[in-house]
């Protein structure tokens, strides 16, 4: 085993990036990922072209079933508006949430991260202190706190997203951090002269990357999933319509009418599986050991 | 002496990437009772996967035992049940490894991975077969064995562990040890004393002991015959003696000549085995002539053309060259 | 270093990150825009002058903050959250009347997922292509994609128009006589839909993880060893490999028990649980804050005790951490 598996190690070894690529686009949950990542974006960014019906509109009778009216080729909500227009241009405001709260939790979580395990010691006791009190508090309730207290606008919403995600990320980072730190390059770069802040973020932090993009993409999936579940609770942004929206106002009509509810959680869902599966790829792109299985 | 264990023309294939391995490639072994066959080789030679195919622990898929029989007292253990080869493990023939660190469930105590072995193969209480443990343990030289099986692996060293092992292979009294380069991952000094363990239980249990190992000093020191293996085949059998002394294959005398001072320092400092000019070829792409003839600085247009068959030269002594004749003359 | 001192230690730990979270909490209060008083009272409570003032008092509001915090903390460690202006009521009997049914749904949630999850990873790492192994993988994805709530209504549809078998909503049927044991099978009853919905997502993650670790284990020496000695292959799988593949298992369900809780609150608000998420989204239409920082304390608290009981676990099937310090 050991004679065969090296000469292919050789081959594949030219470089790990492009090796990476090319792995992903063999990943089938990679690529299914992708697909409907676009199929997603294309139907919320290309869809208001094709069909132009204003969302807050109310244009039938409320709570119409499916396929009832053409008017309505999704139903309608409990107030009387197109569901189909509705997902349509829920869309980019869901996206846009997942990533921006994507964004501050990976940043917060790779600083955390980094400086707990490139300085060690005091710094990383103290830094572990706080991201362990964080895992303790269940985010989700943490993250209601948050919204209630302050205006549900979808700036405090991607912020308390945020603030209660980060520990995973931290946990990550420091864990690669403590790994690289010591590895001969880092060593090299030291004796050299290189600053610390140099060393974390030009030397490890690029060592540190496979793991952090697939942890990047899978955050912004669980974003999503968080800003749904405020919505579904009412504390999302009442202003921007989105598919949380559709879901919160829809909540209460669930066993009046399966579609106010059903269907943007299915487009959620769709999202989130894209980032999921693409997450999936990329972990299996990165992780060639694990892809035997 | 009647051989306990007999092997007849085995092979095993393995499926790989590359195409089909052939791992063992008829080969042809028998133990004696009470005897110590010793087995060398080069690393990938196939003596760990002789090993297993005894033991019916090829790793299948991918491997596979493909042709052959392997008898016990005239028992077919290829064609044997898995319930029969539960039976056959551990209670008639037992193995130690290579990896004493690893060998051992980190989760259970050392005495009652022990005991299981008994209860296993015994019809004898939990209280007896835990006593049983703990003479083994005592048998295999460990200090305080009442104390040590109550410990997990992680609390014991390497040396220690490989005697665990020995203590859990020898528990059911086998009639055959297989063991696997039991020293090669330990210290020197530990080595010497695994070896000594096994060569006094030997003596005292009678039990018959296939040896592999890289340390020809080793097998000086305890083999009765000696089996030398490349690339999936037995290439030379017969009496230590006569393997050290006359050796017929041209890759035995590599290998012995590689090996410095064997007479004069036989337990001191034990060489290990090293490497002759070449490589190993890929078992993938082996041609149909002898195996070593890439390396073969006697071969001749036939070692290309034909396999050459393992052959007696004398009683008790074979190879498998075509140019013995000429390579012994030079 | 002996149990006790490990023991002790574990405790004072867990003791600190409870005033951690009591600190929070009143930070929160005042950071919040608005009157701390104000805030105490609720929006929605419409608080009269007189309340405030009281509120002012109790909580020492005209005082230099660190006395604030000093009273803040003495009072919750002696048991009073503070009051519910809304359901004009003590928080902490609020929250205790409604930690039962949470701490119902969210332990058997998580046991079925464990015990199931552990259950169908073994079964899958047997056959790693085989059907079981897909299941466990498409499941996982999806149950790891879907709004828990949309899973729950998902449900909720099923069982509401397709099959109409089991309850979906409340923890037990008020016109519903009968003795205390009645009562608890009707409880059970209503209670498996909002746990199949919680344990579902975490039961497939964890069926994942066994399979995972069980591959790996299952090419480890010490599998061939137990092979070797002529252990059977059902023992080798559910004994020697289990063993050793619970392990990650427990880590990670101790690490998610904060997450578990997350997903409680939501499929409580689905299926009309009368627990701590309900309660928290009800008072969070009301604007009810001491409440909701009740509830988000308390579940704090089930979460530390939780990692407390998965370090014990961990020690008990771990022998390398037991004896190793
Ligand atoms: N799972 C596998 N898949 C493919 N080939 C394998 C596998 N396991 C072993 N082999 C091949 O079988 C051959 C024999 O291996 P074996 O372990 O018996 O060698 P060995 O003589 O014991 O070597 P060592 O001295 O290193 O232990 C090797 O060439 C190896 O590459
Ligand atoms: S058969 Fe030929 S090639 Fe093979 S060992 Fe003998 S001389 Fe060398
Ligand atoms: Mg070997």
């Amino acid at each position: 085993m050991a004679v065969i598996e090296s000469s292919q190690d050789i081959v594949q070894s030219q470089s790990p990036w492009r090796e990476a690529a090319r792995a992903f686009r063999q990943s089938w949950a990679g690529m299914l990922g992708i697909f409907i990542l676009i199929l997603v974006i294309l139907f919320t960014f290309v869809g208001p072209f094709f069909y132009p019906v204003d969302p807050f509109e109310i244009i039938w009778a409320p709570l119409t079933p499916p396929g009832a009216t053409e008017r309505a080729p999704l139903g309608t909500d409990y107030l009387g508006r197109d569901i189909l227009a509705g997902l349509i241009h829920g869309g980019p405001a869901t996206l846009y949430v997942g990533l921006v709260a994507g964004i501050i939790t990976i940043t917060i979580g790779i600083l955390v991260g980094a400086f707990a395990g490139f300085y060690r010691g005091m710094v990383d006791e103290f830094l572990m202190r706080i991201t362990e009190f964080f895992q303790v508090l269940p985010a989700l309730l943490f993250a209601m706190v948050l919204v209630t207290l302050f205006t549900p606008t979808i700036y405090v919403v991607s912020l308390a997203i945020g603030i209660v995600s980060w520990p995973t990320t931290a946990r990550l980072t420091r864990a690669e951090f403590l790994r690289i730190r010591n590895l001969e390059y880092v060593n090299a770069a030291r004796s050299i002269g290189a600053k610390n802040r140099r060393i974390i973020w030009r030397v490890i932090l690029p060592n540190a990357l496979a793991p952090l993009i697939v942890a990047a993409t899978l955050t912004v999936g669980i974003a999503i999933l968080f800003e749904a579940g405020l919505s579904f609770l009412g504390l999302g942004d009442p202003n921007m319509f989105s598919w949380g929206l559709m879901i919160g106002a829809g909540r209460e009509y669930i066993l009046d009418g399966w579609w106010v509810v059903t269907l943007p959680g299915f487009m959620i869902f769709l999202t989130v599986l894209g980032f999921s599966l693409v997450g999936d790829g990329l972990n299996d792109a990165f992780n060639p050991k694990l892809r035997e299985r | 002496m009647a051989a306990i264990l007999s092997i007849k023309d085995l092979v095993v294939d393995f499926k790989t990437r590359a195409g089909n391995a052939r791992v063992l490639n008829e080969i042809s072994l028998e133990l004696e009772s009470g005897e110590i066959l010793g087995i060398v080789g080069e690393s990938g030679c196939g003596k760990s996967m002789t090993a297993l195919s005894i033991m019916g622990l090829v790793p299948s898929p991918p491997g596979k035992i493909t042709n052959g029989s392997i008898s016990l007292d005239g028992e077919d253990l290829v064609q044997a049940s898995t319930a029969r080869m539960r039976q056959v493990r551990g209670g008639i023939i037992s193995m130690i490894f290579q990896e004493p660190m690893t060998s051992l469930n980190p989760v259970f105590r050392v005495g009652d991975q022990i005991a299981e072995c008994v209860l296993l193969h015994e019809d004898i209480s939990k209280a007896d077969a835990w006593a049983r443990a703990v003479e083994m343990l005592t048998k295999v030289g460990i200090p305080e064995p009442e104390i040590r099986a109550r410990a997990y692996p992680h609390e014991l060293s390497g040396g220690m562990r490989q005697r665990v092992m020995i203590a859990m292979a020898l528990s059911c009294r086998p009639r055959i040890l297989i063991a696997d380069e039991p020293t090669t991952a330990l210290d020197v000094t530990v080595q010497a004393q695994i070896f000594d363990l096994l060569n006094d239980l030997q003596r005292e249990t009678g039990t018959a002991i296939i040896m592999i190992t890289h340390d020809m000093g080793a097998i000086a020191e305890l083999a009765d015959r000696v089996a030398v293996m490349y690339a999936g085949h037995i290439i030379e059998s017969g009496k230590t003696e006569d393997i050290l002394t006359n050796p017929q294959h041209p890759y035995t005398r590599g290998l012995i000549a590689c090996v410095p001072h064997l007479e004069e320092n036989p337990t001191e400092d034990r060489p290990y085995l090293s490497e002759i000019k070449g490589v190993v070829p890929s078992l993938t792409e082996l041609g149909k002539g002898c195996a070593f003839a890439p390396r073969c600085p006697y071969k001749t247009p036939i070692c290309e053309e034909e396999r050459p068959h393992i052959e007696a030269v004398d009683k008790t002594h074979s190879v498998a060259c075509y140019n013995v004749k000429y390579v012994v003359a030079v | 270093m002996t149990m006790t001192l490990m023991v002790a230690r574990r405790l004072l730990h867990a003791f600190l990150l409870i005033l951690a979270v009591l600190v929070l909490n009143f930070l929160l209060i005042h950071i919040a825009p608005g009157d701390p008083a104000d805030v105490i009272a609720g929006e929605m409570g419409g608080a009269t002058e007189e309340m405030l003032a009281d509120i002012r008092k109790t909580y020492g509001l005209d005082k230099p903050v660190y006395v604030q915090l000093g009273v803040y903390l003495t009072r919750a460690l002696q048991g009073d959250l503070g009051q519910s202006f809304f359901y004009n009521a003590p928080v902490l009997d609020l929250v205790a009347g409604r930690a039962g049914p949470t701490i119902l749904l969210v332990a058997t949630a998580l046991l079925f997922a464990v015990f199931v999850g552990t259950m169908l990873g073994v079964l899958a790492s047997h056959k790693p292509k085989g059907i079981v192994s897909g299941l466990v993988t498409v499941v996982s994805v999806i149950g790891y994609s879907a709004p828990i709530f949309w899973t729950g209504m998902m449900l909720v549809i099923l069982f509401a128009w397709v099959y109409p078998i089991f309850p979906i909503a409340n923890m037990y049927d008020i016109t519903r006589g009968g003795g205390f044991f009645d009562r608890v099978v009707d409880i059970l009853y209503h209670l498996v839909l909002p746990a199949l919905t919680l344990g579902i997502v975490y039961l497939a993650q964890y069926a994942r993880l066994t399979r995972a670790s069980m591959l790996e284990i299952l090419g480890s020496d010490y599998i061939r060893t137990a092979r070797a000695k002529g252990v059977a292959e059902v023992k080798v799988y559910g004994h020697h490999a289990l063993r050793n593949a619970i392990l990650p298992v427990v880590t990670i369900a101790g690490l998610q028990f904060g997450s578990i809780i997350s997903g409680a609150v939501l499929v409580e608000t689905v299926f009309s649980w009368p627990g701590l998420g309900t309660l928290a989204f009800e008072s969070i239409l009301a604007r009810d804050y001491p409440t909701i920082l009740g509830i988000l304390f308390f579940s704090s608290l089930l979460v530390i005790a939780a990692n407390l009981i998965t370090d014990l676990v961990y020690r008990l099937v771990d022998p390398r951490i037991r004896t190793g310090g």
